[in-house]
């Protein structure tokens, strides 16, 4: 048998007294923090049933908050990417032109979103809507969520489609010159469609980090998303804070891993297919660059 | 045009987020280390642990951690963490927010650093006679940390940029301050949000050329 990992052996005797002691131990831990929590938790009245129960008896309160919550946060994320992809397709594109003065104002655009939070652009995104458009005040806080969505999205997914591109085999190029393509021929025709498919990955792991950021709208706009809805079910459900944001941290954790197997799903898949070049672009990390 | 300049503490702001991030960081460095730690470690309980909090916490948008900590720990269950004024606490709070949300993308980029130390580095090192703990301190962390100075300095980057979700606490940092001012000066909306955007600009661009080179520098020759 083969040891489990490279930093220790297989356990011997010894090692596995030592580590059952060590396993009791954080057991030990892990119970004292859960007591700790619960204890609070009931000292503070937030363990009944009455705060618990609307989640499991009432169909209420999924359909009048939570589920319209979902689907909003549901839409400025798929609008989001909508919008984000064909821009940042062109940024990522413009990026590598040939020409200096297309390339270099091109990547100081993506630079520039990049460094800049996206809290920051809803701030603006709202207040330049409010003062110089008159939208309708009701969609003015989703328009905010997905331009700033849209701007920081689009300058990182400008970077996941170059290194899209640049996966490809340099004889795809080579060959669209050899039989007479233009430069525009050649992408359009030969590159972004093999790019697409190394990038589908990486583009639907972006789609978690866009779901997390729509509930900054919810905290800072206004936006009726998932998020949002936290205080108006705790001020219908006797204060149930802990309880809602609980239930909706769940919601979250399992549309975020959804998203993230579908993610893994699609690597293995445009790996396995005979017609790729078999390229697949990682996905970004955190700060939306290529791990 | 530029009045705005003078009249709002904008550097008091900045020098707020600065803060948010230094702390955040150190938080977040130690409490990652100790996960990736338990992720690799031989004990299945704490490699349990440590998986299922990194995949439940990332997941979790910053803002609901942010507004857990202060609906939740400090309104609801009443834990100030020894702040004595509001202001101390919600810093205090959003600082624990950050470590817990930041920490995973700390475990997650050390641990992929753990599996670029070649093999023949931890047998040599069991081969000496080093426990776990010895082969992961004295062997494996110190070459897995040269390696993910790139990667970390994204998640430092991405950290002072979500410092800026203290704001939805109260934490009266960069970006709350230009919530106030974006509305008070609707005149020149356009330049409060380049004067904040230029700041964070100046923030996080000299850190990632810095990093970037002490990287290239520290990286292990293979």
């Amino acid at each position: 048998m083969s040891a489990p990992s490279v930093l220790y052996d297989v356990p011997g005797p010894k090692a596995k007294a030592r580590n059952a002691v060590y396993t009791v131990l954080f057991l030990l831990a892990l119970a004292g923090v859960g007591w700790w929590i619960i204890a609070t938790l009931v000292e503070k009245d937030q363990l009944t049933w009455q705060k618990w129960g609307p989640f499991f008896t009432e169909g209420q309160v999924w359909t009048t908050f939570i589920f319209p919550g979902l689907l909003n946060t549901l839409i400025a994320a798929g609008l989001a990417i909508a919008i984000a992809l064909p821009i940042g397709s062109l940024f990522g594109i413009l990026r590598m032109s040939d020409h200096v003065w297309i390339r270099v104002p091109a990547g100081a655009v993506v630079e520039f979103f990049r460094a800049v939070p996206v809290l920051i652009l809803m701030f603006f995104a709202n207040e330049f809507y409010s003062e110089y458009t008159d939208v309708d005040s009701d969609y003015r806080p989703l328009m905010a969520v997905v331009t700033a969505l849209v701007l920081y999205n689009g300058a990182v997914l400008a970077e996941v489609v170059r290194a899209g591109i640049q996966s490809l085999p340099a004889g795809q190029t080579e060959a669209a010159k050899a039989i007479g393509m233009r430069k525009t021929q050649t992408m359009t025709n030969v590159l972004l469609p093999q790019a697409v498919t190394a990038m589908l990955p990486a583009i639907v792991s972006q789609l978690v980090v866009i779901v997390k950021d729509t509930a900054l709208g919810g905290a800072a706009l206004g936006f009726m998303d998932l998020f949002s809805q936290i205080r108006p079910i705790a001020n219908n459900y006797f204060a149930n804070t802990i309880a809602t944001m609980t239930v909706v941290a769940v919601i979250y954790i399992l549309l975020n891993n959804l998203l993230t197997a579908a993610a893994g799903w699609l690597e293995k898949w445009s790996r396995q297919r005979k017609t790729s070049s078999g390229a697949v672009v990682k996905p970004v990390d955190d700060n939306g660059r290529n791990a | 045009m530029f009045d705005f300049l003078t009249e709002y503490d904008i550097l008091g702001a900045f020098w707020v987020t600065v803060q948010l991030t230094v702390y955040s960081a150190i938080g977040s460095l130690i409490w990652g280390t100790i996960l990736a730690g338990m992720r690799v470690s031989p004990v299945p309980i704490m490699r349990a642990f440590g998986t299922a909090y990194v995949n439940i916490v990332r997941n979790i948008p910053l803002t609901l951690v942010i507004i857990a900590m202060s609906l939740g720990l400090y309104q609801t269950l009443n834990v100030a963490l020894g702040g004595g004024t509001i202001t101390t606490t919600n810093f205090r709070l959003a600082v624990l927010g950050f470590v817990l949300y930041t920490s995973t993308f700390v475990c997650e980029s050390l641990r992929s650093g753990i599996n670029t130390v070649s093999v023949g580095q931890a047998e040599a090192a069991r081969a000496l006679g080093l426990n776990f703990g010895q082969v992961l301190r004295m062997i494996v962390l110190p070459q897995a940390f040269r390696s993910v100075i790139g990667p970390l300095t994204s998640v430092l980057i991405a950290l002072t940029k979500n410092t800026t979700v203290a704001s939805t606490i109260g934490v009266a940092e960069a970006s709350l301050l230009m919530s106030e001012m974006i509305e008070n000066e609707s005149d020149v909306i356009g330049l409060v949000f380049m004067t904040f955007a230029m700041g964070f600009v100046i923030l996080t661009l000299p850190v990632g050329l810095l990093m970037g080179r002490v990287a290239k520098k520290a990286a292990v020759k293979r």
